[in-house]
């Protein structure tokens, strides 16, 4: 490995680690929004992103705080960028951020993404805290873009689900 | 001048109107249904209102930008997205009318949203395949939340259409108040003819058989008739396209405005 390879391996590693603002349970590579590090000729770093939802409200969050991270590791130079196509998909969450998620008490995405105008019918989605499929959603939009807001109808529970996207 | 330099800057300044267009619909959409927030007749439905508007301000964000980064390769001045949504006066708007219209009561903001989701969805869809990859872009994510949104409007049209006598007749009232509005989704003018041709728009009117298919299937959801009321247009046939709005649209754009004027270059 080059110097140069192995530097772009250090600043991926550590964008990859940054925590989402609204799930600190998952980082960036768990969600898939971490689409790439480059570095050009003058020593500039650029990591690039992609948003979850349009109006992600976090994002100006994540981007501070990618900066600040390879900062803290005496990468200065360092440009985050936004990348809007190929668009972000729930299908790109990690088997590892899925059960980081539940693991936390929000179901993590069922099936793959559905295609966009496809009649939205949920799949059962599992209770995060007893493991129960008989869930009903309550609320198509929950507590931040990415989720909607359900309930267990066997341990009576609230949750969060990420939803398919 | 040769020809083809002509043809590409009238090109461009049409692509800039057309992208102008579909930030200024989704900026409006979005303000009238962030004047909802804490004011919704459910707690569940204030938080998919505000959703809803985040999506549409985060496509607004995207496509002014990319106008005002468009027009800067034209006249070599840059517009951010806040000089485009906060420095222009209503007649520099050219948002459709159907977008400004006041929620009045909850219904008439679903039928707005019914409509206009409807729309915008068949309209990202397209754009999917602009010969813009910006607008493409955009596009791809924006279709996946309006797919969200109009699903959204289309299941509380079966609820109130559906519901109680009150309910039906306050949804009929709505689709009657804003229906009048929709022609002016689907007409074509000089703007859309050149970006169509460019491949970088859509011919509006290729939207309406799969925007009509759509909402008689809502309506019919929802027991409810089409709409009858007929067309409003502004003085000499004009309309939001054109700068020309309603008289709801100045006091949208007093709210919306009164801070980044009063305080320039405000921030939190």
């Amino acid at each position: 490995m080059t110097a140069e390879e192995a530097l772009l391996e250090e600043v991926r590693g550590l964008a990859a680690a940054v925590p989402d603002p609204e799930m600190p349970m998952v980082n960036l590579e768990d969600l898939g929004i971490l689409r790439g590090v480059a570095r050009d000729a003058e020593g500039t770093v650029t990591v690039t992103i992609t948003p979850t939802y349009s109006g992600c409200p976090a994002m100006d969050a994540i981007r501070a705080n990618i900066r600040e991270r390879l900062a803290e590791h005496g990468h200065t130079r360092v440009r985050v960028r936004t990348e809007l196509a190929p668009a972000w998909s729930t299908d790109r969450i990690t088997a590892e951020g899925r059960r980081k998620l539940a693991e936390h008490g929000i179901a993590p995405p069922t099936g793959a993404a559905p295609a966009p105008g496809a009649a939205l019918v949920p799949l059962s989605v599992r209770c995060p805290r007893c493991g129960a499929f008989t869930t009903r959603e309550l609320s198509r939009f929950g507590s931040t873009a990415c989720r909607a807001l359900y309930v267990c109808e066997s341990c009576r529970e609230p949750f969060d689900h990420v939803k398919p996207l | 001048m040769n020809e083809r330099g002509a043809n590409a800057a009238a090109t461009d300044t049409a692509t800039i109107a057309y992208v102008l267009r579909l930030g200024d619909d989704a900026l409006i959409a979005s303000h009238r249904l962030g004047e909802l927030v804490s004011r919704a007749p459910q707690l569940e439905e204030d938080v998919a209102l505000a959703n809803i508007a985040l999506d549409l301000l985060g496509q607004a964000r995207s496509l002014l930008t990319c106008a005002g980064r468009m027009e800067e390769q034209l006249t070599g001045v840059l517009r951010t997205e806040d000089d485009l949504a906060y420095l222009r006066d209503e007649q520099q708007f050219t948002n459709c009318r159907l977008v400004e219209l006041p929620n009045t009561d909850f219904a008439h903001t679903i039928a707005r949203q019914l409509l206009f989701s409807g729309y915008a969805f068949e309209l990202y869809a397209a754009l999917r395949d602009s010969a813009d990859d910006t607008l493409a872009g955009i596009a791809g994510k924006a279709v996946k939340e309006l797919s969200y949104h109009r699903d959204h409007a289309a299941r509380w049209t079966v609820r109130l259409g559906d519901g109680t006598r009150e309910s039906r007749e306050r949804m009929k009232a709505g689709l009657d108040a804003a229906w009048p509005y929709t022609d002016e989704l689907f007409a074509a003018d000089q703007v859309t003819r050149s970006v169509s041709e460019a491949g970088t728009g859509v011919d509006p009117a290729r939207l309406r058989p799969a925007w009509e298919e759509f909402l008689a299937q809502a309506l019919s959801d929802a027991g409810l008739d089409w709409p009858e009321t007929a067309p409003i247009t502004g003085p000499g046939g004009m309309g939001g396209r054109d700068g020309v709005h309603t008289e709801a649209f100045g006091y949208l754009l007093a709210e919306m405005q009164h801070l980044h004027r009063s305080h320039p270059g405000a921030a939190w």
